[in-house]
């Protein structure tokens, strides 16, 4: 069960991993409390609850947020807010910034190397899923001045028309971020999201590794809003974020099959275009299918030789 | 002027407001502050919405106002959503006044205009007087003067009440609603004697700001306002309304305002007639609350009309 406590205790908690320094009582280490991230701000939780973060032998690790539904709702306002300014940007602007936020990856890698191997994973496989996940989003933020020609077109018509056809962002995505690959899994949902222009409320229960991805976020000129990143559990989140009026697209990856069936009865209330989870290899090349499938087609008849 | 007492002279009326008591700052910022974390359970901030949305004074006052405009302002004031009240009023400029009548004739919806060169106040007390008896004549139920605050901060009491009086005197039968524009007052002292002069004047209802200023209707500066009419009420014996107006935009912002309003003044002024909330953006976010609550799920702007 979460606490209350706003703030953290500490008593009869053991040692953080290397707390105990050679060298004796030298300084106490400055414990972190990871917050979520909203509209570019870290603010704990509204309702004031946390938990306890433990590393895969059980041993304490950090206290996190566990969000409830009026994070969501703050979540979902300030995607909102954000969606005009971020859609209307240039492709190239964007792409801009998402190789910025590739930069500021790579200088955390070994910050998200200990937190994955916190997790249980081997230096190795760490290693891996950080370079993997740096390459990833290089390689989406590349598509954000291609993938109008790819997914557009100009298309041939019976009359004296041009008629051409373009990608656009469908706007706030609700997404369930991965529950295996915590990074890796977590930069493919979200980097083909927002690279074509929408905004994005993330609930991810990997909060270690969310929020340090939202601190890299959050110093690379990605504008206030754009991605909002919640931690706590899904079963609890989801469903808010599914019903949302204001949400027009959820990305279920994450979601147990109990859960998508309730995410996606609820998301039908505006229509929103859902994505069910699937056995996926996220170390597999991509393709483009998550990026068209959040982009909704503009088609425009102009006249022409009248 | 029936709702004027007496004051027969300008010492009487500086010895009135320099005799109040002076406001401790860092007392009314954290009761303010303290009423803004209270709780609210669902069941009673259904009734409350609904409470608010009846207070609304739904304005429009830019400069690029068009008869179109209030006539749609006017037909979102009467049919806010199935189910809930109609506003208390559209608040618009003079010139409008007679659009938003014959837009709301019947509905029980009232017409409050700013008058009195709203929002500077800068002009000859003829002008004000005109423009208030214009504002009448076309059919406004209620007036928003402004108060010279030129003069009240140079210490001119009594031009201040002569000019309240005579706008009251003016309105006839309207409601004289006196903006006090508290952002512009420096002190909450002047805020504690502006109210106090407004109300020995006639006020039927003082009121925070223009919504052109700020900081606009604070929490603490509200708090004081509501203090005043109570203690207005106990000495006099005749009941002065109190309308925020500025930077409420949202059900969290109104609710506070409530509880204010309960806690301070007391439950006689959760009324339209004595509470009024000036705001536009303020009844959409109220509605998408109602809807949240008989839907279950959180609404949207795209829902609601853009106003």
């Amino acid at each position: 069960m979460p606490s209350k406590s706003k703030k953290p205790g500490s008593a009869g908690r053991p040692e953080p991993r290397g707390a105990a320094a050679a060298g004796g009582a030298a300084r106490l280490r400055v414990r972190k409390t990871y917050k979520l991230f909203i509209g570019g701000a870290f603010p704990r939780s509204e309702s004031g609850r946390s938990y306890v973060v433990n590393d895969s032998r059980g041993e304490f690790l950090a206290n996190a947020s566990w969000a409830s539904r009026k994070d969501v709702r703050d979540a979902v306002v300030a995607a909102r807010r954000a969606f005009g300014g971020w859609s209307g940007k240039t492709p190239y602007n964007r792409g801009q910034i998402l190789y910025r936020i590739a930069e500021m990856l790579e200088g955390r890698g070994r910050q998200f190397v200990e937190e994955l191997r916190d997790g249980g994973l081997s230096r190795e496989a760490a290693e891996a899923e950080v370079d993997a996940a740096v390459d990833r989003w290089v390689w989406y933020a590349g598509w954000a001045d291609k993938i109008a020609q790819v997914a557009g077109a100009v298309n041939p018509v019976a009359g004296p028309f041009l008629n051409v056809s373009t990608p656009e962002p469908t706007g706030v995505v609700g997404m369930l971020a991965p529950r295996e690959s915590p990074l890796l899994g977590l930069v493919s949902v979200l980097a083909p999201a927002i690279v074509t222009g929408n905004t994005a409320v993330v609930v991810a229960d990997s909060p270690l590794v969310a929020v340090t991805f939202a601190e890299v976020l959050a110093t690379s000129d990605l504008p206030a809003g754009v991605v909002n990143i919640l931690t706590g559990p899904r079963e609890e989140l989801a469903p808010w974020l599914a019903g949302h009026m204001d949400v027009n697209a959820v990305d279920l990856a994450g979601a147990s099959e109990e859960l998508a069936n309730a995410c996606e009865t609820a998301a039908a209330g505006n229509l929103k275009r859902v994505l069910r989870p699937a056995a996926t290899d996220w170390s597999a090349d991509p393709g483009t299918e998550r990026m068209t499938a959040l982009l909704e087609t503009k088609t425009v008849w102009h006249p022409i030789g009248v | 002027m029936a709702d004027a007492l007496s004051v027969t002279s300008v010492n009487e009326l500086r010895g009135i407001l320099h005799g109040l008591p002076g406001v401790d700052q860092v007392g009314v910022e954290a009761r303010a502050a303290r009423l803004g974390t209270r709780s609210v359970k669902n069941e009673s901030k259904a009734r409350a919405v609904d409470l608010a949305i009846s207070m609304v004074d739904l304005t429009s006052l830019e400069g690029a106002d068009t008869p179109g405009k209030v006539r749609a302002l006017c037909a979102k004031a009467v049919h806010t959503a199935p189910g809930a009240p109609t506003v208390g009023a559209v608040c618009v400029y003079p010139d409008l006044v007679k659009v938003a009548v014959d837009a709301l004739r019947g509905s029980g919806v009232g017409v409050a205009s700013v008058a009195t060169a709203f929002p500077a106040g800068r002009a000859p007390l003829a002008v004000k007087l005109e423009d208030t008896r214009q504002a009448v004549a076309d059919g406004a139920s209620e007036i928003d003067m402004v108060i010279d605050r030129g003069a009240f901060l140079t210490g001119d009491y009594a031009k201040v009440y002569d000019e309240i009086t005579a706008v009251k005197e003016a309105c006839g039968a309207a409601h004289l609603k006196v903006i006090l524009e508290t952002g512009e007052l420096a002190t909450y002292d002047n805020v504690r004697r502006a109210s106090w002069l407004a109300m020995l004047a006639g006020a039927d209802f003082i009121k925070t700001s223009t919504g052109k200023i700020q900081p606009a209707a604070t929490a603490p500066v509200v708090l004081l306002m509501l203090q005043a009419v109570r203690d207005f009420r106990e000495r006099h014996g005749r009941t002065v309304g109190v309308k925020p107006a500025g930077g409420i935009r949202t059900t969290k912002d109104a609710i506070r305002m409530l509880v204010l309003v309960n806690e301070v003044a007391g439950p006689d002024w959760l009324d339209p007639r004595l509470f009024r909330i000036g705001a536009s953006s303020l009844l959409n976010d109220l509605l998408m609350q109602r809807e949240k609550f008989a839907t279950g799920v959180y609404s949207g702007p795209d829902y609601f009309t853009l106003d």
